[in-house]
């Protein structure tokens, strides 16, 4: 069946800001569906409010909307584009509730769209889960499959919840209907517990449903990802098995694919029940998932789930076999069938096949508990991670360890160095999963535990564990650099480090020492066939095997080094920045080698560059891929500035070894690093730092905020995404944040600004001339981390003389430091006075931001400059717009707003205020004409839309309560009822503003029973929360008080503004929103405007 | 301990010994199933044939009683990556290197397994030796050189069951089936026997008077190892039930029987098909099936239409669809087809089971006509 030819435009929803659970495997999905798509000739409409995402850049779609993804706003799009078709399975839950609430609400009726890749039915069926557990029995009976579902209760009441618990017995799982990423979701051991867990499930759940049932913990948990066409030719692609046994959310878990632990009979009958399944459900066409528990001593297999979508596994599958599954997914809901599909990989034969594995692929987890205090860091079926990596191997071990060091965390890979501790100890430490869970595993092997014991107290599977034995056994067998020994380890996946920390020598010596026994990787392609066929498409990943099969090219390469697993503060925008840069220089005639380990970017797609490396970004995996890629030809260049921080740590060492690094140098990356280095660039330059000095214990510290004045920002020297930074406004404080600092080394004590204006520059510098591409404007006063706060692009309160001090002080730091490329730099503006906070010479998360609100792709441009192309250059070739820049868009260039998404509501029981250290997953962007609607956008993608009426509650810390009159005036004006501490109540009567007064958690319930406000927040009975903080952290009291009331927030999803400026773009926001003038505009429509 | 792997081409593989200890010759191939060793160690096909796996880690699952596809392992040697050091399953009774050991299997644990498949995928299937206590390699070369290749050999016979038996009906019997064992999968006579078959296995050479003897309501000629082109016997056998009218159903080796009583040619593929993961496509429905594959020898036939043999008009019903290889025949006016490939399975996917239910209605319209 050939493609389609009565539809001619199609609408693509994307899953909206990076939230855990739902990250940028969607990118990588929505993306190809788009390239598809127009390849095919089809018109694509394309909404996502994410602008970091790769999949928004105009040239992806005909009609690009960054808007928030809800169903009025989507509805408004359609109204305007009238796409013939849409395809709602390629933007996670958020794209797949969404299509639903537009169908329920008669929106694609109306406009006569026609759903495509989906059938509501089969939505329904797949996510209701009684009628999917009437599925599953009506197929295990019809065709004599071994497969049932756990017995369970539906409920709507913890009435419902606590009668089906008494039958089930405890524990019991609980899992709310339609939400992402097992959010709400848990384990209820008792009816504590269950009140607890099911309360917040029913409030999750859109349809107020929970599912209760019966606990299959320590079982063996396995995902089948299966494909299907309208022909109904259904294929497997990948089997994957979770080495965390069940009771671990998929996301969190270690997995192994193929699965490796079931035997053929096994295997085909979980094929076959998946198969069925999903032909009893009736998804349309595309990929889905499903997941299977199977006792381990008997063999009883229960179904899970299933997801009639592209999920997360799905981007991991097509990773771990070279199957794509998004882009064949959006090829089947055009018409086609699998057959008439070629396999990319070998060209010559067609899709319509099960990909064979050679190899093996782990995926790992990364986690951010160390962002979260207080956060409950037991892994659970309620997801918990950031990111993942992804390594590939020839055996589980190698491919193990590689995944392990992929995660570029201390501590994750496995060490024989040190004491290992207590048995008993780690052995009970086992036994709750964790962050590393496999790691405390091998420590316990280390010291002296049997499989049994490993195996009792985890419930992995004994395969797993011998695999553990295995890799201990080869450690210890390192006992000198000779070729036997190198060799097992090598092919057992140690690093050159591990082995050196296991010798007591340094890694270079390791190195060399197999470079002189010429031991070096090969690279395998990743073939779809296990070499049956021959491959076409370079995708490889190292191992110590016999033959290397990297192709000889004839233009010169360039690697671009990615951004590794996704974690806070370094995600999906490194990513954006690599696969733009990979895009342009292929363009401009460089054969493009991209190396990366995170399964879920675009930039590991295999069509992304001319060939990509699955690799972790260590130096010596590097390195090796530098060697492999200089065997076969002339490298011209390696690109460190755009994946982050990941590949600029690597800068030094590698031009150490040879490796020539392109771009800003080394060296220049150190002087803006370096803070005396730093300090003399600015002095030179006439620029000023907040005074600032270091210290290392509590004495010093006091005389050096003595000196510079309170408040003063606190952070230890080496850190990333301000890991352990604080403001600190008292001398006990600061003792207090100095005692628990690690002595080590020093801690830098800056002046803190308060009341300052925070400015974000991203620019270009080619070694004369200054492209600035964006200055945006923090809508949170200085303090509150960069990638945290929201900001405004072109700045709202800006004027000429400040943007043009702006320019002259970028203009010297980047000439300064010796930029070539990218520069980002963060101001304070105070007092009239421009401070320099830090200035980093490479990609910043703000640059896709900046390049969708400017219309400039400012990444494909950096990546020219590195490699030679000039600015006057870009600028003749129309890649950079001719006669003006970033900081001079004219008056009527659209306001677009960034807000950054916060996980809390993963993490209950963390405090939500904003602070120095980062702690978003994502970001969204609104943008229109005007700030107050643009504004309203954000806050209405980020977290829902604004509240229009009704009441808010308000409490603000005493140095905000002047700024707060006038916007919580005209909150009362737009007809809020205003709640308000006595305090704060107090200040807002006197000023005209009715408050009525409501007792503080801390003053408890009334004598009359009056309810305090947290209570209030908890019924449901506050629709907008003011709450701005202060105290220090850990006090009783004001600080405690703020705290229960935004916990209380976050668990009933109520808007929570937690700074003054938050609370004045809000009310303009909910101004425009009231006025009704919400429009919609692509950012095609944006750019013709600006280039106009 | 350094074992070695001599392909008659001169390309040499170091590993280490696994299972028994000593030296074995046979056909080199490469198998790309993911699951399913035991029941690729059992399969009378891969008598002669040393079989690589390309999938990393073997043996994890142990050794049941459940799954063998027959008496013994077949494999004349084996070859693996990463051998599995425990066995982990609720239904293992032993280790698959004791299993090996126990059945005189030689194998060897080598990390060249791809490079391996990569030399075979580019030379073509070859003769090989496994020596596992190693040696002079110009002199192994030069055995390995001596020993006897796939063409030609009549191999049916070495596997077949010397005496014939009977795999009851599953419920209530209806019908009767000669299965004429080849080199049959104990997978075969089971999925007729769910469907309510009482299948007569008979020894390889059986001919047509002992198989119409039974009086069956279908015949059925299995897979099995070796060239077609040496089964003259077989081909004969099948002649006189077609003559007969009798609805017959062939796999694999079976298949290509029936190809050569069709008069149509066979030839042995570069390095064969060996997995679990072919897609076939059913030219009648368009329909695409998962497949298990294990064959190195196909049928030549037209695969633009329909063509004639001395028993009327006949057609190429399933063709593969990565290199258009012939994977069914089916007389246009007679009750008879086969596939090249794997409806049973064992090991590999399913989707292929419907072929054992077409068999069971031409028999059933048949035994209609007949009444």
């Amino acid at each position: 069946m050939p493609k389609r030819t009565d539809i001619r435009s199609v609408m693509v929803i994307g899953s909206g800001p990076i939230v855990i659970g739902q990250a940028c495997e969607f990118d990588y999905s929505g993306t190809q569906a788009c390239r598809v798509l127009r390849s095919e000739g089809f018109r694509v409409v394309l909404v996502n409010s994410n602008p970091a995402t790769i999949m928004t850049d105009p040239e992806f779609a005909d009609a690009t909307y960054v808007e928030p993804i809800t169903p009025d706003i989507v509805e408004k799009i359609i109204a305007k584009e009238r796409p013939d078709a849409l395809l709602p399975t390629l933007g996670g839950q958020t794209a797949l509730n969404t299509a639903v609430a537009l169908h329920e609400a008669g929106v694609l009726t109306k406009y006569g769209v026609e759903l495509i890749g989906a059938d509501i039915d089969a939505i329904q069926a797949g996510e209701n889960r009684e009628r999917f557990k009437e599925i599953v029995a009506k197929v295990a009976a019809e065709h004599g499959l071994n497969a049932e579902s756990a017995r369970s209760a539906i409920c709507h009441t913890m009435d419902d919840c606590l009668r089906a618990a008494g039958e089930l017995g405890y524990p019991v799982v609980v899992r709310p209907s339609f939400t992402m990423g097992g959010a709400g979701s848990g384990f209820a051991h008792d009816e504590e517990e269950l009140r607890r867990i099911a309360g917040a499930g029913l409030d999750a759940s859109p349809t107020t449903e929970v599912l209760l049932e019966e606990s299959i913990l320590g079982w063996k948990e396995y995902e089948l990802e299966v494909m299907r066409d309208r022909a109904d030719n259904v294929v497997i692609v990948c089997s994957i098995e979770n080495i965390d046994p069940m009771g671990v959310h998929t996301g969190d878990s270690v997995t192994v694919a193929p699965a490796l632990t079931l035997t053929d009979r096994e295997y085909q009958n979980m094929r076959d029940v998946a198969i069925a399944v999903i032909r009893e459900v009736g998804v349309d066409t595309g990929g889905c998932n499903i997941q299977f528990a199977v006792d381990p001593a008997t063999g009883r297999m229960i179904v899970i789930e299933m997801n009639p979508r592209v999920s997360r596994s799905s981007a991991l599958a097509s990773k771990a076999t070279g199957f794509p599954i998004a882009k064949i997914a959006a090829k089947l809901a055009i018409g086609y069938t699998l057959d008439e599909i070629p396999n990319d990989i070998t060209k010559e034969t067609p899709a319509s096949f099960e990909p064979s594995l050679d190899y093996i692929v782990v995926k790992v987890p990364r986690f951010a508990f160390e962002k979260f205090a207080g956060a409950d860091e037991t892994l659970t079926t309620h997801m918990k991670s950031v990111g993942e990596a992804m390594a590939i191997g020839r055996s589980f071990p190698e491919a193990l360890q590689k995944a392990l060091r992929s995660l570029e965390k201390k501590g994750s890979s496995f060490t024989w160095a040190g004491e290992t501790g207590d048995l008993d100890a780690l052995l009970e430490a086992c036994r709750r999963p964790h962050d590393g869970r496999l790691r405390t595993m091998q420590q316990a092997i280390r010291a002296g535990a049997t499989p049994e014991q490993v195996h009792e107290a985890t419930s992995v599977d004994p395969w797993f564990v011998d695999q553990l034995f295995a890799i201990d056994e080869v450690a210890r067998s390192i006992t000198a650099l000779d070729r036997p020994t190198l060799e097992t380890a090598k092919r057992h996946g140690f690093s050159d480090a591990q082995i050196a920390e296991i010798l007591g020598v340094a890694e270079a010596e390791v190195r060399s020492a197999r470079y002189e026994l010429g031991l070096r990787p090969v690279y395998n392609t990743v073939d779809t066939c296990a070499a049956e066929f021959a491959a076409r498409t370079p995708y490889l990943y190292s191992t110590y095997d016999e033959e290397t099969e990297v192709p000889v090219g004839d233009r010169p390469k360039v690697i671009i080094l990615g951004s590794g697993p996704n974690r806070i503060g370094q995600g999906i925008e490194f990513d954006y920045a690599c696969v733009h840069a990979s895009f342009e220089l292929a363009k401009a005639g460089y054969e493009t080698v991209m190396v990366n380990c995170n399964p879920e970017t675009v930039s590991t797609d295999y069509d992304t560059s001319d060939r990509l490396y699955f690799e972790p970004l260590t130096l010596e995996d590097v390195l090796e891929v530098v060697h492999a890629e200089q065997e076969t030809g002339p490298v011209a260049g390696v690109v460190v500035q755009l994946g982050g921080q990941t590949p600029l740590g690597l800068a030094q060492a590698l031009k150490d070894a040879g490796v020539p690094v392109v771009g800003t140098s080394p060296e220049a990356i150190h002087l803006a690093e370096d803070r005396g280095a730093f300090g003399r660039v600015l002095a030179e330059a006439g620029l000023t730092a907040p005074k600032h000095g270091t210290a290392t214990t509590v004495d010093e510290a006091r005389a050096v905020a003595e000196e510079i004045g309170y408040p003063v920002l606190v952070r230890p020297s080496y850190v990333l995404g301000g890991a352990g930074m604080a403001i600190v406004y008292d001398e006990d404080t600061l003792a207090t944040y100095m005692s628990r600092a690690a002595s080590e080394h020093p801690v830098l004590i800056d002046r803190f600004l308060d009341d300052a204006i925070e400015i974000d520059v991203d620019a270009l510098f080619d070694g004369e001339e200054l492209y600035l591409g964006g200055v945006m404007e923090h809508i949170e006063e200085a303090g509150i981390h960069s990638g945290d706060s929201a900001c405004a692009l072109p700045p709202i309160t800006l004027g000429g003389y400040d943007i043009k001090r702006i320019r002259a002080a970028t203009e010297a730091i980047a000439r300064g430091v010796g930029v070539r490329g990218l520069l980002n730099v963060q101001y304070a503006l105070a007092a009239n006075v421009l401070y320099v906070l830090e200035a980093n010479p490479r990609a910043s998360r703000t640059v896709p931001f900046v390049s969708k609100a400017t219309a400039v792709p400012l990444a494909k441009a950096a990546a020219r400059l590195t490699m030679g192309a000039t600015i006057a250059e870009l600028r003749a070739e129309g890649m950079l717009p001719d006669g003006y820049d970033g900081g001079t868009l004219p008056l009527d260039a659209p306001v677009a707003v960034k807000e950054a998404v916060l996980p809390f509501n993963r993490f209950r029981g963390v405090d939500t205020v904003l602070g120095p250290e980062m702690r978003s997953t994502g970001e969204v962007m609104g943008i229109d004409e005007f700030f107050g609607t643009a504004y309203a956008k954000s806050q209405s993608a980020a977290y829902g839309a604004l509240p229009t009426k009704g009441r808010a509650f308000v409490s603000v810390a005493n140095k905000d309560k002047r700024a707060a009159i006038f916007p919580v005036k005209a909150l009362a004006d737009l007809g809020f009822e205003i709640l308000a501490t006595e305090g704060t109540a107090e200040v807002l009567r006197r000023n005209g503003v009715r408050a009525r007064i409501v007792r503080k958690q801390s003053e408890g319930t009334g004598p009359g029973g009056e309810p305090t406000i947290v209570r209030r927040i908890l019924d449901g009975e506050v629709d907008l929360i003011v709450n701005t903080p202060f105290g220090s952290p850990g006090q009783s009291g004001p600080r405690l008080d703020g705290y229960e009331i935004r916990t209380a927030a976050v668990n009933r999803g109520i808007a929570c503004i937690t700074t003054v400026q938050g609370l004045a773009a809000a009310v303009q926001g909910i101004q425009h929103i009231v006025r009704g003038d919400i429009d919609v505009c692509s950012l095609q429509e944006h750019a013709r405007r600006l280039r106009d | 301990m350094t074992a070695l792997l001599v392909l008659e081409d001169g390309r040499v593989f170091e590993g280490t010994p696994y299972g028994a200890v000593g030296e074995t010759f046979g056909e080199m191939v490469f198998n790309t199933g993911m699951t399913g060793y035991q029941e690729t160690l059992t399969d009378p096909s891969y008598h002669r044939q040393i079989v690589a796996m390309t999938a990393p880690h073997i043996g994890n699952t142990g050794v049941n009683d459940e799954d063998p596809e027959s008496r013994r392992v077949w494999v004349a040697g084996y070859v693996v990556r990463e051998p599995s050091r425990i066995p982990s399953n609720w239904r293992s009774r032993r280790t698959l290197d004791d299993y090996l050991r126990e059945q005189g299997v030689v194998g060897i644990a080598m990390s060249g397994t791809r490079a391996l498949t990569r030399h075979l995928r580019e030379r073509g299937a070859m003769r090989a030796g496994v020596f596992s206590e190693g040696g002079d390699v110009a002199e192994l070369v030069e055995r390995v050189r001596r020993s006897p290749g796939m063409e030609g050999a009549d191999l049916a016979r070495e596997v077949s069951t010397p005496e014939p038996y009977v795999v009851p009906a599953r419920g209530r019997k209806r019908f009767t089936v000669a299965a004429v064992d080849l080199g049959i999968k104990a997978m075969t006579p089971e999925r007729m026997a769910e469907r309510g078959c009482e299948v007569h296995v008979l020894p390889a050479t059986a001919g047509a008077a002992d198989i119409l003897a039974l009086g069956p309501d279908g015949v059925f000629f299995s897979n099995g190892p070796g060239d077609p082109a040496a089964a003259g016997y077989a081909v004969e056998s099948l002649r006189e039930v077609l003559d007969a009218s009798v609805p017959f159903f062939g796999i694999c080796f079976g298949n290509q029987i029936l190809g050569r009583a069709l008069g149509l040619g066979t030839y042995k593929l570069r390095y064969g098909h060996r997995g679990v993961n072919q897609p076939v496509q059913d030219r009648r429905t368009g329909k695409v099936e998962i497949s298990a594959h294990n064959h190195g020898f196909a049928v030549r036939a037209p695969l633009d239409g329909p063509f004639e043999t001395p028993y009327g008009a006949a057609e190429v019903s399933h063709v593969n669809l990565n290199d258009d290889c012939v994977e069914g025949l089916r007389l246009l006016d007679r009750p008879a087809f086969s596939v090249q490939y794997h409806p049973e399975a064992a090991a590999g996917p399913h989707d292929a089971a419907y072929l054992f239910d077409e068999f069971c209605e031409i028999m059933n319209k048949k035994g209609a006509k007949g009444a």
